[in-house]
């Protein structure tokens, strides 16, 4: 099998480079693209990427496998190569620190700035609020976000404004905390939003949704708080 | 001296898993200059990991559930040497410390009265054992762990926690008085070397996992806390005591919750037999996890295993329906249809014991204080605290009981972070840290970068996984434990001699994995001369030439003395505040 990956360390190469590797394949063994760069590693301790969980939980392993977002701990080998070959990049549109290590600054920024945490300034009795299995239920498909970043990198909005656009993975929270019956913060929530890039800026190509490792819709979320946001102004 | 950058704070907690961020929460919420430092970004620790929920006595599930039945259970499924005191007092302030999420926003699964969600879990009982299998465990589907590690930095946001994330712990640096004063950090992304001065140091680093080949836990799970605490010859208390979770994914390693067969599910050799009904009559599928996986490692070893090999077996859950499978257990579902190429609801899912958990650790007191011993007598190690997995309080004793890790991590991390809030109010104050006493810290990485010659990293790895995995496993033997001890004491001087070829500064994983091989290697050595000097059988320790339990001689926690490569006892506390202690009794499910 044939690895391409996207190597660059800022200390030694002037710029990046595609380095082609040559990996036997245990045979009967149907690896994840982790495995796969672990097994490069031990050979070139230099390569560099971020991993943690191996599950598919905790989403350190974003990456490009062959052109398409998401993480190479849960993405078998026959899933992604073609012609017995796969090309390895780094997740597009983020800095590039060192190799599969990218600068995830401006992605965390965004996230940060929905205030993602539950607002609610009715003091709680000595016990849990309630909150209806169906209202819960809400919640489902929105708060299993891993911030592995795979949406947000794939979306071309996202790439031209970056600054301004909160970006799909970051919707998708504000919609987890607007959806929460618990949250009283809804008002200032959408003001902070209504602007013509914060949400507007989606353009409904969904490349979030058919990159999404969770199989979660930021889409729909930002379909949400849009209609929210319209709803509001008439 | 080399021009080290410095960062001060009044406190650093080490780590920024759930055990971690609860501390930080704490101290930051009342002002103080609270950071944390983390390896990986927060919500990427191991903590994301854990699925089937959080133990606690908040009576949803039966109105009348008593924190004291769950302290019951806590103390059996220790194996008698959890220290009263401590279980006490998690079980008791539980309640309050898991409402406190609730209001966090973490994201509970709810009854049809709109309270949290239980589910049954293993080594639950109503009426001190008498009343029959609990529900006790709060859950957020099966990914409580993950709901709860994000709503934990959510809120540390809220609170302007300082976040020095991918940042890599070294070593704890000590002042002339032995004062711990903070640490010797990497920030990976420049490879920059700083000092980060503490009056608080909190090591919350989680466990250890990967010192086996085959385990549940992250590739970060390295136990950097706990080998810095034994490099500064810290004690580390009962390391021989690992947990085997009965259900890791036979071939992958990850875990599938226990949750399973609280939901219902159970386990099958390959007669289709349900052996747990031989070997726990009463709890069967939910007897103590220690129990359940040496069930399943005789059904293997006596030939009564699944599969070509026949070694492992099967988790059967289709009986339950496809709804309930896909419901209240979407996250094994995914898990089990990518790593086991099976769907749940229609296919068993092949399982064998897995490493797990380290219920071992950094001794501390009920305020997270880490503590050692001198001339026999503990002592208190000022400046430096403990909490979570990489800290032995000891809530597990022998034996940890599912959806108690979770309570342990945001009890105690609470704990220390009121302990320390405390003393920061009343004033902390310490000599600063010396040139020397920075250097002295600086001394393995030191060495590592300059080294030129010895060996490499990842050989070395997985010979030091194989050795744990063959010699200290699920069942172990005297004469295989001093075979495992000879190898580990040839493996020292290799792996202080370690070399890396890359000495760049810039997101350099390979210094890192080699620095966390140094840790595996010496949770490794204190988990082996641990096991091979506790000459009986108890919780997940168990013996072929000591099976049975010896309380005579062993009612006590192990402490393993770092200088000189032995073992003492330590007391366990039998006397709780509230409650009349819980009396050693045979241990049966």
């Amino acid at each position: 099998m044939l690895i391409s990956i996207y190597r660059y360390n800022p200390e030694t190469d002037r710029e990046p480079y595609m380095q082609d590797i040559d990996v036997d394949m245990p045979e009967g063994k149907d690896l994840m693209v982790l495995d796969v760069l672990n097994l490069i590693k031990e050979k070139d301790e230099t390569l560099s990427y971020r991993r943690s969980c191996r599950e598919g939980v905790c989403g350190s392993d974003g990456m490009n496998m062959n052109g398409k977002n998401g993480l190479a701990c849960i993405t078998p080998i026959s899933e992604v190569a073609k012609n017995n070959k796969l090309v390895v990049r780094p997740l597009p549109g983020l800095p590039v620190i060192r190799d599969l290590v990218v600068d995830m600054a401006i992605f965390y920024k965004q996230y940060e700035r929905i205030k993602p945490y539950l607002q609610n300034t009715t003091p709680a009795s000595g016990r849990e609020r309630l909150q209806s299995p169906e209202d819960r239920a809400k919640l489902d498909g929105l708060y299993e976000c891993i911030l592995c970043a795979c949406c947000s990198t794939s979306c071309p909005s996202f790439w031209w404004n970056p600054e301004k656009f909160v970006g799909p993975a970051g919707l998708l929270q504000a919609y987890r905390f607007l959806a929460d019956s618990r949250d009283e913060a809804t008002s200032e929530r959408l003001s902070e939003l209504d602007d013509p890039f914060s949400v507007f800026r989606c353009r409904g190509i969904m490349n979030c949704v058919s990159v999404c490792p969770k199989g979660l819709n930021p889409t729909k979320a930002i379909g949400h708080i849009r209609d929210m946001l319209l709803s509001r102004a008439t | 001296m080399m021009n080290l950058r410095k960062l001060s704070f009044d406190a650093v907690v080490i780590g920024g898993g759930g055990a971690g961020m609860r501390a930080s929460l704490q101290m930051a919420k009342s002002g103080f200059k609270t950071a944390c430092l983390t390896k990986v970004f927060p919500t990427r620790s191991h903590t994301v990991s854990a699925q089937g929920g959080i133990t606690c006595a908040i009576a949803s599930a039966d109105p009348n559930d008593d924190w004291r039945w769950h302290m019951y259970d806590t103390v059996k499924g220790s194996d008698y040497i959890g220290d009263q005191d401590a279980i006490e007092y998690m079980c008791s302030v539980g309640p309050e410390a898991v409402f406190e999420l609730e209001h966090m926003g973490l994201p509970f699964s709810r009854t049809e009265n709109g309270r949290i969600y239980q589910r049954p879990f293993g080594g639950q009982s109503k009426d001190f054992g008498k009343g029959g299998q609990a529900a006790r465990t709060c859950a957020a589907a099966d990914r409580t762990g993950h709901a709860l590690l994000h709503t934990l930095y959510q809120n540390n946001l809220k609170n302007e926690t300082v976040f020095l994330n991918e940042w890599f712990a070294v070593d704890l640096v000590r002042n002339q008085d032995g004062v711990v004063v903070g640490v010797i950090a990497i920030e990976i992304e420049t490879g920059e070397v700083v000092f980060v001065e503490s009056k608080a140091t909190v090591l919350a680093t989680g466990g250890a996992g990967r010192i086996y080949a085959s385990t549940t836990n992250a590739h970060i799970n390295t136990g950097d806390g706990n080998a810095m605490a034994l490099r500064a010859g810290y004690a580390m208390q009962d390391m021989e005591m690992w947990q085997f979770h009965p259900t890791g994914i036979y071939g992958a390693g990850t875990l599938v919750t226990e949750g399973c067969r609280g939901e219902g599910g159970y386990l099958i050799n390959k007669d289709g037999e349900r052996f747990m009904e031989r070997y726990a009559p009463n709890a069967k599928d939910l007897a103590g996890r220690d129990v359940v996986a040496r069930s399943m490692m005789t059904e293997i070893l006596e030939g009564r295993g699944c599969g070509e090999m026949g070694d492992h077996v099967y988790l059967k859950l289709d009986h339950l329906g496809k709804e309930i499978v896909h419901s209240r257990l979407p996250g094994i579902t995914e898990l089990s249809k990518t790593f086991a190429h099976v769907d749940p609801a229609v296919n068993p899912i092949p399982v064998v014991p897995t490493c797990h958990y380290m219920m071992g650790g950094i001794p501390t007191n009920i305020n997270g204080q880490a503590i050692t011993r001198v001339n026999g007598e503990d002592q208190i190690i000022p400046g430096l605290y403990s909490c979570g997995e990489a800290a032995c309080v000891s809530v597990h004793g022998a034996n940890r009981l599912g959806g108690n890790s979770l309570l342990d991590l945001v009890v105690f991390g609470r704990a220390a972070g009121l302990f320390i809030e405390e003393q920061l109010h009343q004033g902390i104050d310490h000599r600063q840290a010396s040139e020397e006493d920075i250097s002295h810290a600086m001394s393995r990485l030191n060495r590592l970068d300059s080294n030129e010659k010895g060996e490499d990293t990842a050989t070395l790895k997985r010979e030091l996984q194989s050795c744990m995995q063959n010699y200290f496993g699920v069942f172990r033997d005297g004469d295989f434990m001093k075979k495992g001890r000879e190898e580990l004491s040839v493996m020292r001087g290799r792996i202080a001699n370690l070399v890396i070829q890359d000495k760049s500064k810039a997101f350099n994983t390979a210094r890192m994995e080699a620095l966390e091989l140094q840790n595996l290697f010496e949770i490794a050595e204190a988990t082996a001369i641990s096991s091979d000097e506790r000459t009986e059988s108890r919780g997940a320790h168990s013996r072929r030439d000591f099976p049975d339990r010896d309380d005579a001689n062993w009612l006590c926690h192990s402490l393993y003395d770092p200088i000189n490569q032995t073992l003492e006892k330590r007391d366990v506390n039998f006397t709780p505040k509230t409650v009349e202690t819980f009396e050693p009794k045979e241990r049966t499910y």
